[in-house]
C-alpha cells in the first residue's frame, strides 16, 4: 500500500521481461532517446542551406494569425478564401488573436456556413453534393454492420444515432427554415 | 489528378483537381504511392477542427517519388523514393533549429501555436494532404527522406505519423525501468505508444478502450494487459486497485478530441463543437497517475478551451508533457527498431482502399466497421 515506504506492488523482473518481450529495453538510457533533451540547438542538423527561406509569392492576399508578425514564407494554398464564409473567416484573422474565444468560435461559424454554401453551390453545379454516396455509408454493406457493432461492448452506440441528424442537419433545416419564414410572413400578414 | 476532397462534416468525395505546382524554390512534388487516414482525420472529417474549408484534401501520412523539384533543391531528384513526415517544417526558424520540427515558426500563417501538417485544415497552414496523386511537398530538402531500399512500402508509411508518434508519446512519458505505464486509446497511436513504452524499459503496460477487437490487438502486438472500460462502473478505481492504490507512474492520452465514455462530455465536443475536445481520456489520465507522475499527452484536442480537471494535476503534481511528433527526429533510432525485429509496423494495417473508394474508407474507419484499425489509401489502384 502507498501508505508505507516502499512501492506496494511488484512488476515482472527486467530479465524475465527482457526474455518474453522483443527489444523491452532497448532504450532504456532515459538520456539516450530521440526525443531528449527535448531542446538541442543545432541549426545544421535540419538540411536547411538557409537563415531565413525564400519567401513564396502570393502572400499580398493571405490571411494570417495577428499573432505572426507577418505571412510566414511558405503557407498553404489549397482552398483561399471565398463568399460569406471567406468574410467571416477574414474577420476573425484579422480582428482577433489566437487567445480570443471569438477568434475560433468566427472559424467554427465559418466553417458551417461554407457546408451549407458549398453545398448550395453544388447544386447549380454539373456535380452536386450526394450525401449518401459521400458519406461512404454504403460501405455499410458487405463490412458486417451488424456484428461489428453489437455484443462488442462498444460505447459510442450511445451517441452514433445523432450522426445521421448532423450530416442530414442542412438538407432538414432547408426547407423547415423556408416553411417557417413562411408561416411567419402568414401570420404578419393576416394579423 | 484524383485527390480526396472534404464536402462538409461527415462527407467527402474524389475530384479531379489540378497537378499541383512548383510554388517556392524549395518544393518538391511527389507522385503519391500510398497513404494512410490517420485517426486524427476522423476530427476532420466530422467538422471538428476551426477552418477545415470545403475543397481541401485531407492525408498527413504518404509515401511516394519524387516527380519535380524546384530550384534550390539540393537533396532529393526526380525518380527518388521518398517518405515524407506529416510536419511542414522549415529547418531554420528557432523552433526547428532545437530540434522543435512540429513547433515551426515558418510555415504556417493561420496560427502561432501549431506547426504546419500535410492536409489538416487552414488552422494547420492550409496545405493539401497526400489522399490523392499528387501533393506539393514545401522545404523538399528538410523534410522527406529517401526510403532505405530493405524497407517495405506500408512500414515507410506507418512511419511518418502513427508509429512515431505512439514512439515519442512512450518518450514524453520519460519512463523508468519497471514503470507502470497505462496507454487510453488503442488506436494505432497507443498500440504504438504501448509497444514503445517496454523498449524504454516498462515493468507492465496496461491499454484502456472499449473496442474489445483493438484490445485484442493491444495483447498480441503490444504484449499488452488491457481493460475494456465499458465493462468497469469506474475504469479510474480499476486502476487503483490494480495498483494496490498507488496510481500508474506514466499515463499516455492517444485518445483525444473524440473521447467516448462519458455521453455529456463526448456529445459536448464531438456532436455540439461546445469544446476543442472531449477531455475524457485526459481528466481519466489525470486521476489514475500517481502523485508525482507523468501524463503524455498525444491524442489531438481543437484550440478552443476544454473542461480539464487541473486543479487535480496541480494538486498531484503531476507532470503533464505534450506535443505533436517531430517525426523526423525518430527515424534513425526507429529504423534501427525495425531492423533489429523490434517493430513490425505494417502489422497493424487492416485495410488497403482504393482512391476511388475513399468515402467508403472514412465511414468504415469513422463507424469502426470490420476490424478496422489502419486504412491504407491507394492512389494508382485502377
Ligand atoms: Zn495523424
Ligand atoms: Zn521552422
Amino acid at each position: 500500500m502507498p501508505y508505507t515506504a516502499e512501492k506496494p506492488y511488484q512488476n515482472p523482473s527486467s530479465e524475465e521481461l527482457r526474455a518474453r518481450i522483443p527489444g523491452w529495453g532497448a532504450d532504456l538510457d532515459p538520456r539516450d532517446r530521440p526525443s531528449v533533451p527535448r531542446e538541442k540547438y543545432d541549426p545544421g542538423a535540419s538540411g536547411a542551406h538557409w537563415d531565413f527561406p525564400d519567401r513564396q509569392p502570393g502572400d499580398e492576399t493571405r490571411e494570417h494569425s495577428i499573432e505572426h508578425k507577418f505571412v510566414t514564407p511558405v503557407f498553404g494554398t489549397s482552398v483561399p478564401l471565398k463568399g460569406f464564409s471567406g468574410a467571416i473567416r477574414r474577420l476573425a484573422y484579422a480582428k482577433f488573436s489566437e487567445g480570443r474565444a471569438a477568434h475560433w468560435l468566427l472559424l467554427i461559424l465559418g466553417d458551417r456556413v461554407d457546408a451549407w454554401e458549398s453545398h448550395a453551390r453544388s447544386f447549380v453545379s454539373t456535380r452536386p453534393d450526394n450525401p449518401i454516396t459521400e458519406t461512404g455509408i454504403l460501405a455499410e454493406a458487405g463490412h458486417h454492420p451488424v456484428s461489428s457493432r453489437f455484443g462488442q461492448n462498444r460505447s459510442d452506440l450511445s451517441h452514433v444515432w445523432m450522426d445521421p441528424l448532423i450530416v442530414a442537419g442542412p438538407w432538414l433545416a432547408g426547407p423547415l427554415v423556408v416553411l417557417g419564414i413562411r408561416t411567419l410572413l402568414r401570420r404578419r400578414h393576416a394579423a | 489528378m484524383q485527390a480526396m476532397v472534404y464536402r462538409g462534416p461527415y462527407k467527402v468525395r474524389v475530384e479531379e483537381k489540378d497537378i499541383p505546382k512548383i510554388e517556392h524554390p524549395n518544393d518538391a512534388i511527389v507522385r503519391v504511392t500510398l497513404a494512410a487516414i490517420c485517426g486524427s482525420d476522423l476530427h476532420l472529417f466530422h467538422g471538428l477542427m476551426p477552418d477545415t474549408r470545403v475543397g481541401t484534401t485531407f492525408g498527413h501520412e504518404f509515401i511516394g517519388v519524387v516527380e519535380e523539384v524546384g530550384p534550390s533543391v539540393q537533396n532529393l531528384k526526380k525518380g527518388d523514393r521518398v517518405m515524407v513526415p506529416f510536419n511542414v517544417y522549415c529547418g531554420s526558424c528557432y523552433f526547428c533549429a532545437r530540434g522543435l520540427y512540429s513547433n515551426c515558426h515558418n510555415v504556417n500563417p493561420n496560427a502561432t501555436a501549431i506547426g504546419g501538417i500535410y492536409g489538416y485544415s487552414h488552422t494547420c497552414g492550409g496545405y493539401d494532404g497526400g489522399q490523392s496523386q499528387f501533393v506539393r511537398v514545401p522545404f523538399a530538402d528538410v523534410g522527406p527522406s529517401v526510403i532505405p531500399d530493405w524497407m517495405d512500402d506500408e512500414d515507410a508509411v506507418l512511419l511518418t505519423d502513427a508509429c512515431p508518434t505512439g514512439y515519442f508519446g512512450a518518450q514524453l512519458g520519460d519512463i523508468s525501468e519497471g514503470d507502470t505505464v497505462v496507454v487510453f486509446g488503442a488506436g494505432p497511436v497507443g498500440l504504438f505508444a504501448a509497444k514503445s513504452s517496454w523498449l524504454m524499459g516498462a515493468g507492465r503496460v496496461v491499454v484502456v478502450d472499449h473496442l474489445d477487437y483493438r484490445l485484442e490487438k493491444a495483447r498480441t502486438f503490444a504484449h499488452a494487459e488491457t481493460y475494456n472500460f465499458t465493462e468497469y462502473d469506474d475504469i479510474v478505481l480499476q486502476l487503483k486497485k490494480d495498483t494496490e492504490y498507488l496510481g500508474a507512474d506514466v499515463v499516455i492520452d492517444a485518445v483525444g478530441a473524440e473521447a467516448d465514455g462519458n455521453l455529456l462530455q463526448h456529445v459536448a465536443a464531438a456532436k455540439l463543437k461546445l469544446q476543442g475536445g472531449s477531455p475524457i481520456a485526459l481528466n481519466w489520465a489525470i486521476d489514475a497517475v500517481r502523485k508525482g507522475g507523468t501524463v503524455s499527452v498525444l491524442g489531438a484536442y481543437g484550440p478552443i478551451f476544454s473542461a480539464v480537471k487541473f486543479g487535480d494535476a496541480m494538486n498531484k503534481g503531476l507532470t503533464i508533457r505534450a506535443n505533436q511528433c517531430p517525426v523526423k527526429r525518430q527515424w534513425p533510432r526507429l529504423f534501427e527498431h525495425i531492423r533489429n525485429g523490434y517493430l513490425k509496423p505494417s502489422e497493424l494495417v487492416t485495410h488497403r482502399i482504393p482512391l476511388e473508394h475513399i468515402a467508403e474508407g472514412y465511414h468504415i474507419f469513422s463507424a469502426k466497421l470490420d476490424g478496422c484499425i489502419k486504412p491504407l489509401i491507394l492512389p494508382n489502384a485502377a
